[in-house]
């Protein structure tokens, strides 16, 4: 009988114990919640250079500590489940497919940052309200592989019509609509081009034309197209991915080539605009604040495109020379509104699922 | 009357007797429940904070629009053809991808239990490998074999990339270890001289295997079953890349609709299906399992196994060796190919790169030494909170169980057919209030791990712990051992071996955790998989072969572990 008791009073203490060390923690990371701390939440991919977060805590004193979540889709959605009680100060990583969906849902209070002047009419899609302030833009573009091209003597596509052309058969590989990014970035290229019927007509010719669907980026572009430098095995010589995709083939060769082993399609591409605001009920608001201008500033800009390749928001920064020699600018990627993404996304993903899968 | 005078008195002695006899049952009934109910008392709590609470947490959610259950919701989705045919899929393809698992598997775990042969050790770390690794890397590698251009296609030019075998080979590739694990743990501890003396009693070969070892091998044959049931019931990352966008099972499904497309009440009613699914193969598990577990004659695993012996052993050896080496360490070097063949040829350069990475700084980069170090480390604190939970969860359960028993028995798989999208976000809107507001804690991360360890240290142990006979402890009992210490001295000596085993998975299962783990890790210290997933996320011949060599080395690290874990079991097993 003792010694069982004993047992029960030392699972049970073990219990406490362990909820007591649980408690404990939950306590010390409050703590690391005081006003000397600005917690950016964000996506998994989100990168920056230590030296520069540095700066910012020399500048205003606040020290930066990133919370990342899944995906960008994943990171958004937390978000908007954490809504009122964020896990946060600031949210970097909504792009312009989830932007209404966070609109909708009160996620940001309105903030002006500073340097906003300095970027684009084009990317900023809340003008009005400036809930969100646009950070960073890329595009998502058809690559293709230079030397199969070369070697077959054939041009490579430049536009979305091109593609749906016997010469390029059973040569393309993009991603899946419901599950990648850049897959929902293509559709949404084609919506734009070809309208919101039209759309289906050329995606039942890319069809005919012997499109391959994967589920995810990382497949498509290092399985299956033949142009990555890292895969290499691919048959498919063109792929969605990024119009930035070709500088960061090159980025780490020891010895630059004159031109990046892929290019760019640029007639394909649909444009992303990433965004950070200053999340409802953050707990260090003026700290957000200051981190949302630090966002802005000319320092972090710049540091972007190495980190993140996408291109900074702000026209005065300047790029990176890996980006002006072997990027390509793209001055006409297809857009759409927002809300009209946020409407038409579900019913036409069903629709491209089954039409094209 | 007149007969029943002598009788009276004995029949008062009997009924004295057991009296005497009833009330040390009842005594013993309920210090045996009291010490039940304390044993489960930790495991309840942790799986209610950590899970049921979560889970209910964002299944009510989904349900509950407006302070009105929306029940309609239920009917609706589980009514949907799209949903019938997920739901179809997943079920067959698992039952396909468990059976197959079992007929390559099932003669490993004897090979690994019965014969001895120089590299065993190594090489049965090498097959829990896979078991580890993030699925996109495993993936690639696979295709490497069986897709396009592959050593398949080179061969025999066949390709498997666009077909259920490609799924279902690939099922066999990360679940090969659970079958020979469990199985082949017990197996090895099984007294061979038995089956022998059914031999010598007549028996042919066959029947003194089916009638003496099959049996006493049927729970682990079942518990291996059930882990790889429920593992590819709920497959994820191998259907995605494997099997293209056309397959989904309903993990695959609740992801899309919690993680993109935030439909929270249709993730909720799949989520509940699956945990229908789940429970009934949990029941069916339980019904034809249960009767089966008996008291066995455990021995040193070290005296049952010796070097094959005739032709028919030496082929079966190299049978299994064969198939484990185009199946499992096929695919491995295919990756450890890719980490070493660099811009410039073979060599080092993306393992010093990913060294020279770390110095130049970003947050994107990591220092591999310092994903090593933030993976042990979660592993190790997961590995110990999965055996601690699981333990006692596991010695709550020998004894002979109720039906409330059997349910926590349920409870405690449950887990493993929960999706980690589910769990992550369950963690993210209940635990975010004082006392519980653990979402920036770096505690999370191991908890979640071990959410995933408990079951297999509760599977794994069970077998064993059920199979001790309970007249040592019984003789313990009677010498005047307290139950402290016949747990002590009679089962765990016994059990070690199970520990070691559980300890194994637990920590592989926790190096390897990535769904969840990536919803809470903190980015300053993201774990191997993690990392790799950062790198494998971004263009560039550099990137993908620092992607390449981490995997090798979460490889490294994952053997490297599980070795030094057996090298525990083979000093304790000198208790014996």
């Amino acid at each position: 009988m003792n010694s069982q008791l004993r047992r029960a009073i030392s699972a049970a203490l073990f219990g406490s114990l362990a909820l007591g060390a649980l408690v404990g923690c939950g306590e010390d990371s409050k703590s690391g919640a005081d006003s000397k701390t600005v917690t950016l939440v964000t996506h998994d991919s989100f990168a920056a250079s230590k030296a520069v977060l540095k700066e910012f805590t020399k500048e205003t004193g606040y020290k930066v500590r990133v919370q990342a979540g899944g995906d960008a889709g994943a990171a958004v959605n937390q978000a908007i489940l954490s809504k009122g009680h964020p896990q946060g100060d600031v949210f970097f990583g909504v792009d312009n497919t989830l932007l209404s969906r966070s609109l909708d849902n009160d996620l940001f209070t309105p903030y002006t940052a500073k340097g906003l002047d300095k970027v684009p009419a084009a990317l900023q899609l809340d003008r009005a309200e400036h809930r969100v302030t646009p950070v960073d833009f890329g595009d998502i573009c058809v690559n293709y592989d230079r030397e199969y091209f070369a070697d077959k003597k054939l041009a490579p596509p430049r536009t979305l019509e091109d593609l749906t052309k016997p010469a390029y058969k059973n040569l393309l590989v993009t991603e899946n609509a419901a599950t990648s990014s850049p897959g929902l970035g293509f559709l949404l290229a084609t919506a734009a081009k070809y309208g919101d019927d039209g759309w289906k007509g050329y995606w039942k010719k890319l069809r005919a034309n012997g499109v391959e669907v994967v589920d995810g980026w990382e497949q498509a572009y290092y399985d299956r197209f033949s142009g990555s430098a890292g895969g290499g095995k691919g048959d498919r010589p063109l792929v969605v991915s990024y119009a930035s995709s070709p500088p960061a083939e090159v980025a780490d060769a020891k010895t630059k080539p004159a031109k990046a082993p892929t290019g760019v399609a640029t007639g394909t591409c649909f444009r992303q605009v990433e965004f950070a605001g200053l999340l409802n009920g953050a707990g260090n608001a003026k700290g957000g604040k200051a981190l949302l201008d630090f966002l802005l500033s000319k320092r972090f800009q710049e540091d972007v495109p190495l980190n993140m390749y996408v291109n900074p928001a702000r026209e005065d920064a300047k790029l990176p020379e890996l980006f002006t020699r072997y990027g390509v600018r793209i001055a006409d990627s297809a857009t759409l509104a927002p809300q009209k993404i946020a409407k038409n996304r579900e019913p036409w993903v069903k629709t491209w699922s089954s039409l094209v899968l | 009357m007149v007969l029943a005078g002598p009788v009276e008195p004995r029949e008062n002695r009997k009924t004295a007797d057991g009296h005497r006899k009833a009330d040390r049952a009842a005594g013993g009934g309920r210090r045996a429940l009291a010490l039940r109910l304390a044993l489960m008392a930790v495991p309840l709590a942790f799986f209610a904070v950590f899970f049921a609470y979560p889970v209910a947490a964002i299944v009510t959610r989904g349900l509950r629009v407006g302070g009105q259950w929306r029940f309609g919701r239920i009917t609706e989705v589980v009514t949907d053809q799209a949903t019938l045919d997920v739901l179809w899929f997943t079920c067959w393809q698992a039952v396909a991808s468990t059976a197959l698992t079992l007929a390559v598997a099932l003669p490993g775990a004897y090979v690994f239990a019965r014969f001895d042969f120089p590299g065993k050790g190594l090489l049965r770390a090498v097959v829990t490998v896979p078991f580890v690794l993030p699925t996109v890397v495993a993936g690639s590698a696979f295709l490497a074999l069986l897709g396009r251009g592959g050593l398949l296609d080179e061969l025999w030019g066949v390709r498997l990339d666009t077909s259920v075998w490609a799924i279902l080979l690939a099922h066999v590739f990360f679940n090969y270890a659970v079958v020979v694990r469990t199985v082949g743990g017990l197996w090895a501890q099984l007294d061979p001289r038995q089956e022998e003396a059914a031999r010598v009693l007549g028996a042919s070969r066959l029947s003194a295997w089916r009638r003496v070892t099959l049996p006493a091998l049927a729970p682990a044959v079942a518990a291996a079953a059930l882990m790889v049931f429920l593992f590819t019931f709920t497959s994820f990352g191998v259907i995605q890349i494997l099997g293209g966008p056309r397959y989904a099972t309903l993990e695959v499904a609740i992801y899309r609709e919690t993680a993109q497309l935030l439909d929270l009440p249709t993730a909720a009613v799949l989520t509940l299906v699956q945990f229908a699914a789940v429970a009934a193969v949990l029941g069916l598990h339980a019904w034809t399992v249960r009767r089966r577990e008996s008291a066995l004659r455990l021995v040193d695993p070290g005296r049952t196994a010796r070097r094959p012996n005739g032709p028919a052993q030496w082929a079966l050896l190299w049978g299994v060796l064969a198939v484990v080496a185009l199946l499992i360490v096929t695919p491995l070097a295919v990756l450890v190919e890719r980490s070493l063949n660099g811009p410039d040829g073979y060599g080092f350069t993306y393992y010093e790169a990913l060294r020279s990475a770390a110095d130049s700084g970003g947050t994107f980069f990591v220092a591999p030494m310092e994903a090593i170090g933030n993976s042990l480390r979660y592993a190790a604190v997961a590995t110990v909170f999965a055996l601690a939970v699981g333990g006692l969860a596991a010695a709550a359960l020998t004894r002979k169980a109720g039906r409330l028993v059997r349910g926590f028995d349920a409870l405690l798989m449950l887990p493993l057919g929960t999706s980690a999208v589910t769990v992550g976000f369950g963690f993210l809107i209940a635990l975010d209030e004082p006392p519980l507001d653990l979402r920036a804690s770096w505690f999370l991360v191991p908890l979640a791990q071990a959410l995933v360890g408990v079951p297999f240290v509760v599977r794994t142990m069970l077998p064993v712990l059920r199979a001790v006979d309970h007249r040592l402890r019984e003789a313990a009992a009677v010498l005047g051992a307290s139950p402290w210490r016949v747990w002590r001295e009679v089962d765990l000596p016994l059990v070690g071996r199970a520990v070691a085993v559980a300890a194994g998975f637990a920590f592989a299962v926790s190096l390897g955790e990535f769904g969840a783990t990536v919803f809470i890790a903190r980015p300053d210290q993201p774990t191997l998989p993690v990392a790799i997933a950062r790198f494998l996320g971004r263009a560039g011949q550099l990137t993908y072969g620092q992607a390449m060599a981490l995997s090798t080395i979460l490889m490294l690290v994952c053997a490297g572990s599980l070795l030094a874990l057996e090298r525990i079991r083979t000093d304790r097993s000198g208790e014996f």
